[in-house]
């Protein structure tokens, strides 16, 4: 409420976004993702000035230019780093981190696991289509090993990489899996991400039509999770193991607290600093 | 090179005396070394301890090496006047770092053996003490306070500054103090027991000790980020660096500061870049490898324009090279170490107390330019130790251009005159950006444009150079037609060797950079007028600095280059050589 005693009209997901034009190619499930978080944002409520959204690098890695909020563009792999400094020195801002799979799963692979871990209280949302668009189709950590490309001919033959699984080991506070292709029930699961306290972590499957065009498939293979979600690790692990990928919900929200390094108030003058040097 | 001449003496040298203890691993050497140097401050006199130990993490052989004298030192001398051992262990490893003189005396515990050759064929003076028997024979007590007793009672030092220092440090019982108080007296009366009696230069009674401090480089560093602003510090464990890091972490929190252990240093240079663009002033320190790989990082704060300030705590490279060992080798990489045309600040402090000012310096100049900083620091500043009168606060605080709210039109990166633009910090209404390493418009807008990107190259660099850094950019000592040119560590045996030259009738400047990017050619150009002849002094293989100063100086004559490698520390004696040498070399000449 203002200082004349009137509430402020409601934030619309309008308030969210940027004049600028995303690069996407048209058909991008990427789209769909921005249309979510600035759905989410509008239902969490909090003003755009107020929030800052973090990137590295990659197609789905320019979403914080295309809001209205405070954005931090970085470089490859490291978007969870900058974000874990930006909330810990501003506990006050409501952080988001977005990204895809080859930035979050494959150059930032260290900072996920810590990510997870650490459990600062922020979202991290990722973008998975299973490769490389903004290079031109190289095989990311989730393709599977079969799939054909110049860098990769015939296929890795790598055994894929299971964001979800890795999230539940290294102790992210609440796992969901959300497709771009269902913007309100994405916008939905982001907003309780943001909600829940501690590290939260949405793998959005976002079909790249242009170097995966088999990929629009995934509209007809997506369906709700059939269980509840659980704040047990293990049975959330079990589940998310013996899927076939493509659950759409909660899949696990955990009640760890987020970790908050205490501060001291008020703060010790810096002089004090000097007493243990003195002779 | 033991050079104590008499012109040496005549000069404005230091006096006092130099005292390695020696010993294996768990022995105590360390801790007698530490209480003997805040037992010197305590009687009012200066010194600096340098500690030096084997491969080993833990055990192994240890060394403390200490020199007191009348005013602070920041170097070694050329040999030390005492080598006390209380075993030999592997003691003749630190041969070359033990130097000693035909004047220099040994005591060693025959118990544990004779002296090893390297040392006894030095021409010193051997005596022996049986200090293990000593120290058994007063139940409780432990036999590095025999020797420290013996240390202090040879160096001049007062038994209540020794009994002092021991009592401020005891951490046990008072039974176990009362022993070791008997132990420290037994040493300090068998000093007096040795006949012919020894005669060791004394250390210089002070005034009583008003308000001195007893600081490493490393700490010092960590206080003067603080006292310039730090308030967020994310950063890896590294060798040489850590102590840094472990006296930031309760000190931060103490001024509401948080420090977090990151998980590497790709992690840590991007956290404090996601800090400082909170509006934090944030700050990281590491060592060479560290520092190449915050590489990209720091070329992220540039283009960015994030202020963050990056401690390298240098040691011998390349690679793993030796952690503990003290060089000046990461010169180049800082200085051009980053991918495409990157501005950032390099700094070198001249001292262990400088390193709180060149630190705290570093943090301002980085909030007021919005650009990285990188604060060349080395082994051997950050981990000995130094009694030094207390750094003065310069009143160098973190002090960044921001936006107002709501600014109309509002462009982040808007090619100011200066080339400073006001930054808006999160939480601020009106002014919303995204901060971006991608090439951008003023208004931060992502553009691959010719005319964008030359835009904001030429921003990036003005911004650098049209800044007046003042006259803190190096300090410059006496007159002469010749000077010395050098930078960080070396400067205080640079400083020792140009006493001793100018005792002898030379006259040399001493030029000591401490703001070493970007380059000031104009301000060197004027330190100097009336120099016919430069040489320059570094602690590295490649001459890196004597290449630096010519690629973007102009230097008069035929600059001449001392630069040696580390391990072992550049001394005074090396350098005067070097120096007279040099001087008498008439071709070097503008």
């Amino acid at each position: 409420m203002n200082d004349i005693g009137i509430q402020p009209a409601a934030l619309a997901p309008a308030d969210f976004k940027s004049a600028i034009k995303p690069i996407w190619c048209p058909g991008c499930g990427d789209y769909s993702v921005l249309s979510s978080i600035t759905k989410a944002l509008a239902m969490i409520g909090r003003p755009p000035h107020e929030v800052a959204i973090v990137s590295g690098i990659g197609c789905s890695s320019r979403i914080p230019a295309y809001t209205s909020c405070y954005g931090f563009h970085g470089v490859h792999g490291r978007a969870l780093a900058a974000a874990t400094g930006l909330k810990l020195a501003r506990p006050d801002l409501t952080v988001l981190v977005t990204g895809g799979d080859g930035d979050g799963y494959s150059i930032g692979g260290n900072h996920f696991l810590h990510a997870c871990r650490r459990n600062v209280d922020m979202t991290y949302i990722v973008m998975d289509n299973h490769v490389y668009g903004m290079t031109k189709g190289q095989p990311s950590p989730t393709t599977e090993p079969d799939w054909d490309s110049k860098l990769a001919p015939g296929g890795t033959k790598i055994r894929v990489f299971h964001p979800l699984v890795v999230a539940l080991a290294a102790g992210a506070n609440f796992v969901a899996r959300a497709f771009s292709g269902d913007p309100n029930g994405t916008a939905a699961l982001i907003a309780q991400a943001i909600r829940h306290p501690g590290f939260s972590f949405v793998e959005v499957l976002s079909p790249c039509v242009t170097f995966r065009p088999e990929q629009r498939d995934w509209k007809t293979q997506v369906h709700a999770s059939p269980v509840e979600e659980t704040d047990d690790p293990v049975r959330a692990a079990r589940r998310v193991m013996t899927d076939d990928g493509f659950n759409i919900g909660v899949l696990y929200a955990g009640n760890r607290a987020p970790y908050s390094p205490e501060r001291r108030t008020p703060p010790a003058a810096v002089a004090e600093l000097e007493a243990e040097f003195r002779v | 090179m033991g050079d104590d001449t008499d012109a040496a003496r005549a000069g404005s040298a230091p006096r006092g005396v130099s005292i390695a203890l020696a010993g294996s691993g768990g022995s105590g050497v360390m801790t007698a070394g530490t209480l003997l140097l805040s037992a010197a401050a305590k009687a009012g006199s200066y010194g600096l301890m340098v500690r030096t130990s084997g491969p080993q993490i833990r055990g192994g052989e240890a060394a403390a090496l200490v020199r007191l004298a009348d005013r602070p030192v920041d170097t070694l001398g050329d040999a030390f006047d005492l080598l006390l051992a209380i075993d030999w262990g592997n003691v003749n490893r630190f041969a070359d770092e033990i130097p000693l003189a035909a004047g220099s005396v040994i005591i060693g515990d025959l118990d544990e053996g004779e002296p090893p050759e390297v040392y006894a064929g030095t021409g010193a003076r051997f005596v022996a003490l049986p200090m293990k028997k000593m120290a058994k024979g007063i139940a409780g007590s432990w036999v590095n306070m025999i020797a420290l007793g013996l240390a202090g009672a040879l160096a001049g030092l007062p038994q209540s500054a020794l009994e002092d220092a021991v009592r401020a440090d005891w951490k046990r019982g008072e039974t176990a103090l009362a022993a070791n108080l008997a132990a420290l007296a037994a040493g300090y009366a068998a000093a007096g027991g040795i006949s012919p009696p020894l005669a060791l230069p004394q250390v210089p009674r002070g005034a009583k000790a008003r308000d001195r401090w007893l600081i490493s480089g490393n700490e010092a560093a960590g206080f003067g980020a603080i006292r310039g602003g730090v308030r967020f510090v994310a950063a890896y464990p590294i060798t040489p660096a850590t102590e840094m890091l472990e006296w930031m972490a309760p000190a931060l929190a103490r001024v509401g500061g948080t420090l977090l252990q990151a998980e590497d240093e790709l992690a840590s240079i991007n956290m404090i870049i996601g800090g400082a663009y909170g509006g934090v002033p944030s700050l990281t320190a590491t060592a060479g490898p560290g520092l190449a790989l915050m590489a990209e990082g720091i070329g992220l704060a540039v283009a960015s324009e994030t202020p963050v300030v990056v401690v390298d705590v240098m040691r011998g490279g390349p690679s793993t090279g030796i952690p503990a060992k003290s060089e000046q080798s990461d010169l180049s990489f800082a200085v051009s170490g980053l991918h495409g045309d990157a501005p950032r600040l390099v700094l070198a402090p001249t001292s262990i107390a400088d390193c709180a000012t060149t630190t705290q310096w570093a943090v301002h100049l980085a909030e007021a330019l919005q650009a990285p900083a990188i604060v060349l620091s080395d082994q051997f500043l950050g981990q000995s130790r130094a009694i030094i009168d207390p750094p003065a606060d310069p009143g160098l605080v973190a002090k960044r251009l921001v936006a107002e709210a709501n600014t109309p039109g509002y462009r982040r990166y808007r090619n100011t005159e200066s080339g400073i633009s006001p930054m808006a910090i999160p939480g601020t209404p009106g002014v919303t950006y995204t901060a971006d390493g991608l090439e951008h418009t003023e208004a931060a807008v992502p553009s691959s444009a010719a005319r964008d990107h030359r835009l904001q190259l030429d921003k990036r660099e003005r911004k650098l150079l049209a800044y007046d850094y003042g006259e803190r950019w190096a300090d410059i000592e006496g007159e002469g037609d010749a000077a010395v040119i050098t930078f960080g560590s070396t400067t205080a045996a640079v400083r020792e060797a140009v006493a001793r030259a100018r005792a002898q009738g030379h006259g040399i400047r001493l030029i000591a950079m401490r703001l070493l990017a970007p380059a000031q050619p104009e301000r060197l150009t004027a330190a100097l007028q009336g120099v016919r002849r430069v040489i320059v002094v570094e602690q590295n293989h490649g001459a890196q600095f004597y290449r630096y100063l010519r690629g973007h100086f102009e230097l008069p004559g035929r600059p001449a280059s001392y630069h040696r490698p580390g391990p072992l520390p550049l001394r005074p004696g090396e350098l005067h050589q070097a120096l007279v040498e040099w001087t008498n070399d008439r071709r070097a000449t503008a």
